[in-house]
C-alpha cells in the first residue's frame, strides 16, 4: 500500500514542515505520493515532484481550495484517502485544522503530531506539553497521521516524481475564505529558522520588545516570545513559541528574559544549542540552557550585538 | 439561540505531571485537577454572548469519571444554566468524544458549539474538528474572534503567519484560542448559585455511543534529559563560546 501526504504550500512553494512530513512517511513503508490542492498551486506541485523519495504528485486546483479551508480540504482527501494506508500531514495549523475530519468520516480515530515511527502501527507522540511521551498502536484501517516537523529531518531534493492532475471535490459551501492577514517580516519564518532570538516577560513592554531586533538581524534570525510576552500583548500571538503556540527545533535559540515556564520549554526544548539571558539566577529557563548568562538583558543584549561586531 | 460548550477535567497545567513507575500512564491520584484552560475559555466567550443578549441558554457537557460534576460545577458558576454528566471510566479519546457529543446535539440541537482548540493532556486537537465532520457542519478552528449576524458568524482564526478571516454558516463547531477572551475569575455567590443549577447524568450507552479506545497506549516514559550547561561570566564569554565550541554562529 502507499502512503498519501498532505502538502502544506503558499501555491507556489513548500511551507516549512512539509519536506519533514515526506521524511516522516518514508519510514511507513510504501511509495509515497503527495496531494498539493490549492487555487493556482501548479508551481507548488511541481516543488514537490523534485523531493527525494516522492514517488508521485496529485494535484487539486479549484478556486475553494484558497486557504485550505477545512471542509473542502476533508472532502478532497477523503475521496481519496482509500487508496491508501496512511494519510499524513504536518501537524500544523494546516494539517491541524482539516485532518481530524478526515478521520472522523472514516472512522478512525487520528494519532496527532507523532515525533517517532515504531513500526507502521506504532508511533511515539508527546503529550502533557511534551513532558511525556506516550507509544501508541492503532488498529484503524488506514492511518490518518499528523507529524511534529521539528522531529524529522527535511527530505533533500533529487526526485523526479510525475505530477498528475486530481479533480477537484465539489465545494462544500459551509464556510468561505475571506482572507488572511499575514504578519509582515523580513525575518525567517520561526519554524523555519536556524536562529531564533525570543524575549520574554521580562521584556517589560512591545517598546522594549524592539531590542532584540538589532541581535535577531545581526544573527538572521527570526524572532519568537513566550506566551506570558503575548498574553502581556507585546507580540502579536503568531510569535508564540511553547504548547500553545509553534514548536521549534533550530540550531541555536536564544531565550531573553524568559523565566522558562513548562509551556514555553515544552515549544524549544529539541532546539540544538540553547542560550539562556535572565537576571534571575535561579531561573528554570537554565535548566534546558546550553550556555547561560545571568545578567540584566537591557545592558546583555546590546553588548551581544557589539560583541557580534 | 442555545450555545453548547464542552469542559474537560484536566491535570492543572502548574502542576508537575509524573509517570507512573510501571510506564501505563500518568500519576493522577491526589493530583490538583481543573478545567481545561482552553475549555474555560470557551465556557467564558458562551457567557459573553449570553451577557450581550446574543446567546439565551448555555449548556456545559463533561466526559468522564464522576468527578467531573466539578468542571461542570466551575462551568456553571462562569455562568452556564445546565450541566449534563456522560459519565464513563475509560479513557475516552477524540473519536469516541465526538460521537458522544453528536448524539447530545442531535437532542439538543444548540445553533453554536464552542469548544477548547486543544485539551492540555493529550493534546490531541482533534475533537472539535471531528464532531463538525459528524454532524456536517461548518468548523471553525483557533478562533480569536467571532460576531455573529443572524445565521452566519464571522470569524478570525489564529494561524501560523498571522490571522485568517472565515465566514461560516451557523449551527457549527467553533474552538477557541488563547487570545479569544481573558476567563472571569468565579466568586463565591456565583459557586454556591452553580450548586443550584441543573446537572443530569448520563452513560455513553444510554447515547448508544461506544467509547472504548481505538488507540491503545502500550508505554509512556519521560523525554530524554538533555545534558547539563554551563553558565558563562558574560556576554562576552558567551560569544565565545558559540563560535567556537558550539559552532552555531
Amino acid at each position: 500500500m502507499a502512503v498519501l501526504v498532505i502538502a502544506e504550500h503558499d501555491g507556489k512553494q513548500l511551507k516549512p514542515g512539509t519536506t519533514n512530513t515526506i521524511t516522516a512517511a518514508g519510514k511507513l513503508g510504501g511509495d509515497v505520493t503527495v496531494l498539493v490542492a490549492g487555487h493556482q498551486c501548479a508551481e507548488a506541485g511541481n516543488a514537490v515532484a523534485k523531493v527525494a523519495g516522492v514517488a508521485k504528485v496529485l494535484v487539486a486546483d479549484a478556486p475553494h481550495y484558497e486557504g485550505a479551508v477545512a471542509e473542502n480540504m476533508a472532502a478532497l482527501v477523503l475521496g481519496i484517502a482509500k487508496n491508501y494506508s496512511h494519510v499524513v500531514a504536518p501537524a500544523t495549523g494546516f494539517g491541524k485544522n482539516f485532518m481530524p475530519r478526515v478521520a472522523a468520516m472514516l472512522d478512525v480515530q487520528q494519532i496527532s503530531d507523532i515525533s517517532g515511527v515504531v513500526s507502521a502501527d506504532t508511533f511515539v507522540r508527546p503529550t502533557y506539553a511534551g513532558n511525556v511521551m506516550a507509544t501508541v498502536q492503532s488498529g484503524d484501517a488506514i492511518k490518518i497521521i499528523t507529524v511534529r516537523a521539528t522531529a524529522f529531518d527535511p527530505a533533500g531534493d533529487g526526485g523526479s516524481a510525475p505530477v498528475e492532475t486530481l479533480a477537484p471535490a465539489a465545494d462544500a459551501g459551509l464556510s468561505k475564505f475571506v482572507g488572511q492577514e499575514l504578519t509582515k517580516s523580513a525575518r525567517p519564518e520561526l519554524t523555519a529558522a536556524r536562529i531564533i532570538v525570543s524575549g520574554g516577560r521580562g521584556m517589560g513592554s512591545a517598546d522594549n520588545f524592539k531590542i532584540l531586533d538589532p541581535l535577531a538581524d545581526k544573527l538572521g534570525a527570526a524572532v519568537g516570545a513566550s506566551r506570558a510576552a503575548v498574553d502581556s500583548g507585546f507580540v502579536p500571538n503568531d510569535y508564540q513559541v511553547g504548547q500553545t503556540g509553534k514548536i521549534v527545533a533550530p540550531e541555536l535559540y536564544i531565550a531573553v528574559g524568559i523565566s522558562g515556564a513548562i509551556q514555553h520549554l515544552a515549544g524549544m526544548k529539541d532546539s540544538k544549542v540553547i542560550v539562556a539571558i535572565n537576571k534571575d539566577a535561579e531561573a528554570p529557563i537554565f535548566s534546558v540552557a546550553s550556555y547561560w548568562v545571568v545578567d540584566d538583558l537591557f545592558k546583555a543584549v546590546p553588548e551581544m550585538v557589539k560583541e557580534l561586531g | 439561540m442555545k450555545v453548547l460548550v464542552t469542559a474537560k477535567r484536566v491535570i492543572d497545567p502548574y502542576v508537575k505531571v509524573r509517570v507512573k513507575s510501571d510506564g501505563t500512564g500518568v500519576e493522577t491520584a491526589n493530583v490538583k485537577m481543573t478545567i481545561n484552560p482552553f475549555c474555560e475559555i470557551a465556557v467564558e466567550q458562551a457567557v459573553r454572548m449570553k451577557e450581550a443578549g446574543i446567546v439565551t441558554e448555555i449548556v456545559v457537557v463533561s466526559i468522564g469519571t464522576l468527578q467531573c460534576q466539578e468542571t461542570i460545577r466551575t462551568a456553571m458558576a462562569m455562568g452556564a444554566d445546565r450541566g449534563i454528566l456522560v459519565e464513563t471510566a475509560e479513557e475516552v479519546q477524540p473519536l469516541a468524544v465526538a460521537k458522544v457529543l453528536k448524539a447530545i446535539i442531535d437532542k439538543e440541537q444548540p445553533k453554536l458549539v464552542i469548544m477548547g482548540k486543544q485539551a492540555i493532556d493529550d493534546d490531541s486537537n482533534q475533537s472539535g474538528q471531528m464532531l463538525s465532520a459528524l454532524l456536517g457542519w461548518p468548523q471553525a478552528t483557533h478562533i480569536s474572534n467571532i460576531t455573529i449576524n443572524g445565521d452566519n458568524a464571522d470569524i478570525t482564526r489564529e494561524i501560523d503567519g498571522g490571522l485568517e478571516k472565515l465566514a461560516i454558516k451557523l449551527p457549527a463547531v467553533v474552538t477557541a484560542d488563547l487570545r479569544l477572551n481573558e476567563p472571569r475569575y468565579v466568586t463565591l455567590p456565583n459557586i454556591m448559585k452553580a450548586k443550584k443549577k441543573p446537572l443530569e447524568n448520563i452513560k455513553p450507552d444510554a447515547l448508544g455511543v461506544d467509547v472504548k479506545p481505538r488507540l491503545k497506549t502500550l508505554k509512556v516514559e519521560e523525554p530524554s534529559k538533555r545534558s547539563a550547561g554551563v553558565k558563562v561570566a558574560d556576554v562576552k564569554e558567551l560569544v565565545a563560546k558559540l563560535k567556537n565550541e558550539a559552532r552555531v554562529i
